[in-house]
């Protein structure tokens, strides 16, 4: 056992190591929790493009020398507008006008670093995460704006889950629709842009996604999907982060391909849902029915 | 129990009504006037005045596309008229008002959203009360006691999906009936719901009618529309005819609505 503890914690001694997995566990908590919401109100589109239109602002500020965390903002928030805008007319539907903005924003941006002399290597950073960058500053970024971001979703949780639900009672309700909605984009923008540096561009969707949909298969209950989305985010990035550490795998790709394991895992043996599970529960019922009572506590009570 | 009658005529250019003559109504709790909505080149409601009173149930008939949820849109204040108004007590309807509950149709839900049947029936007040707090356990208390009134209780804890159709109806009276609200709007509330279901909304309807309230609900099922309505506004993109439901529900009407098509209920069946 002492041998696992040495090795487990082998990559401690490295402060670049101990700053990384303190970032992941920031980023997998704080996405799994706004990646709850994005996949109950059926926004992982949306996701998908703000983080490839943040990807202009970035370059530009990595250019400039600026905060990065302002010029995603921008841009995440002129694109944003931009497909609301063009929604709004009625000419087009909603995912068609992401799907116009989002590549347009990703290619302007590549077009602008691809000017830059370092061109391969910043790119592919960009993309990719280089959470081994990860320096204190970065740190306390991620924790403020992470911070901020999960305070303004408790404030606002009752809003949000109406207009998730029900979004013409929410209307009835005299909810500002259109505000809440501007409000949600910025707070995942902000997610976005924190998580941008561990994971990049590429690979934050499945932070968002990924977590949520596990715990969407474990739970009927939002806030034991939040915490479980949470965790298995946390656990994601850290299970990742090792095997890259151990197997010299990119950490992003390494942190994505753990989430998606446990998605899999999750999908074919959850307790009440998962497609082996059910199955054989099935067969126990037939061939067993003095069993049945393994249905009527596992399968059938969530189907009264 | 009285049943108040509307004092509008109709607007009908097709048919010339001859209603019944009518005892002066109360005040008007709701009106509309001159109401139009246009969706681009289409209108969807044309010229509808109509009033709802205090004690009084009114179902709005019409075939599918005939404006029936356009009009109940535009009395929750949640869609503007092209033209016209419409009147709260006297007083213009300027978006949604806390006095005026609102169910929509099951289908514009998200049934997979993972929520309980106690939090879905005290959303509305929970956005009321205090936003940004805790719920206070009366809160809850009073959801619990709402849904013991639709047969419910025992579901409080059970997710909202996991419901049959009638059962979920039932939350959605009881989420309404937590806003206590002076008016009530239903969207299709009989449509893809049991009859036992119907029947307890009837009585609670019927409740909240001797409580003084106005309720208004759309439906495409003509027994329903005759059974329970004090008053029926039978619409098709403009209001065909108004009244009680047997001066209303009569076979030319019903064709001018409807089309050639229509078939009556058998209790309605044998009226010119």
């Amino acid at each position: 056992m002492i041998d696992l503890t040495t090795l487990l914690l082998e990559p401690f001694q490295y402060a670049f190591m101990r700053n990384a997995f303190a970032a992941i566990v920031l980023v997998g908590l704080i996405c799994g929790v706004m990646g709850v919401f994005v996949t109950l109100r059926g926004l992982a589109f949306m996701g998908d493009a703000i983080a490839h239109a943040v990807f202009p602002g970035v370059v530009i500020s990595y250019i400039v020398g600026g905060s990065f965390l302002v010029g995603a903002i921008i841009a995440a928030t002129i694109v944003s507008l931009a497909i609301g805008f063009v929604t709004q007319s009625g000419l087009l539907r909603n995912d068609t006008a992401i799907g116009v903005f989002f590549v347009g924003a990703f290619a302007l941006g590549v077009a602008i670093i691809s000017t830059q002399k370092s061109y391969a290597r910043d790119v592919a950073s960009l993309l990719f995460g280089s959470i081994l960058g990860v320096s204190r500053t970065d740190l306390l970024l991620t924790f403020g704006v992470g911070s901020g971001v999960l305070l303004t979703l408790w404030l606002f949780r009752r809003q949000v889950v109406t207009i998730s639900f029900d979004r013409t009672f929410a209307q009835a309700q005299g909810l500002n629709l259109w505000g809440l909605d501007q409000l949600f984009l910025l707070m995942l923008s902000l997610t976005i842009v924190i998580s941008l540096q561990t994971v990049g561009n590429v690979l934050v969707l499945a932070m968002l996604v990924t977590p949520a949909a596990t715990a969407r298969m474990l739970t009927t209950r939002l806030t034991t999907m939040l915490a479980v989305s949470a965790l298995v985010g946390a656990a994601s990035g850290v299970i990742g982060l090792y095997v890259s550490y151990f197997q010299g795998i990119s950490s992003g790709a390494s942190i994505v391909l753990v989430a998606t394991a446990i998605f899999i895992l999750t999908f074919l043996f959850a307790p009440r849902t998962g497609a082996i599970t059910t199955r054989v529960a099935r067969r126990l019922h037939f061939e067993h029915p003095e069993r049945d009572q393994f249905l009527e506590d596992g399968v059938a009570s969530s189907r009264p | 129990m009285t049943t108040h009658m509307q004092s509008t005529t109709s607007r009908s250019d097709l048919l010339t009504l001859t209603h019944a003559a009518r005892e002066p109504a109360g005040v008007a709790r709701m009106q509309t006037n001159c109401l139009s909505v246009h969706f681009e080149d289409r209108s969807a409601i044309d010229d509808a005045t109509l009033d709802f009173f205090p004690h009084e149930m009114t179902s709005l008939v019409g075939p599918n596309g005939a404006g029936k949820s356009t009009l109940l849109k535009c009395l929750d204040g949640i869609l503007e008229p092209t033209h016209g108004v419409v009147m709260l007590d006297g007083q213009p309807l300027r978006g949604p008002s806390p006095r005026i509950a609102y169910v929509p149709q099951r289908s514009e839900v998200d049934w997979k959203f993972p929520i309980s049947v106690l939090d879905v029936a005290i959303m509305g007040r929970a956005l009321h009360r205090n936003r940004f707090l805790r719920l206070s356990p009366s809160d809850r208390e009073d959801g619990l006691v709402a849904l013991d009134e639709v047969g419910m209780r025992r579901f409080a804890k059970v997710q909202i999906g996991a419901l049959s159709g009638g059962q979920q109806q039932r939350v959605f009276i009881a989420r309404a009936l937590l806003q206590d609200a002076d008016v009530y709007l239903l969207d299709e509330p009989f449509s893809g719901v049991d009859a036992p279901t119907q029947a307890l909304m009837v009585q609670v309807f019927a409740r909240l009618r001797s409580a003084g309230k106005t309720i208004i609900f759309a439906t495409h099922d003509l027994a329903m529309a005759a059974a329970s309505a004090d008053t029926c506004v039978l619409l098709n993109r403009k209001v065909i005819a108004t009244g009680p439901p047997a001066t209303v529900l009569t076979v030319p009407n019903l064709q001018a609505s409807f089309g050639g098509a229509a078939i009556l209920p058998p209790g309605l069946a044998a009226r010119p």
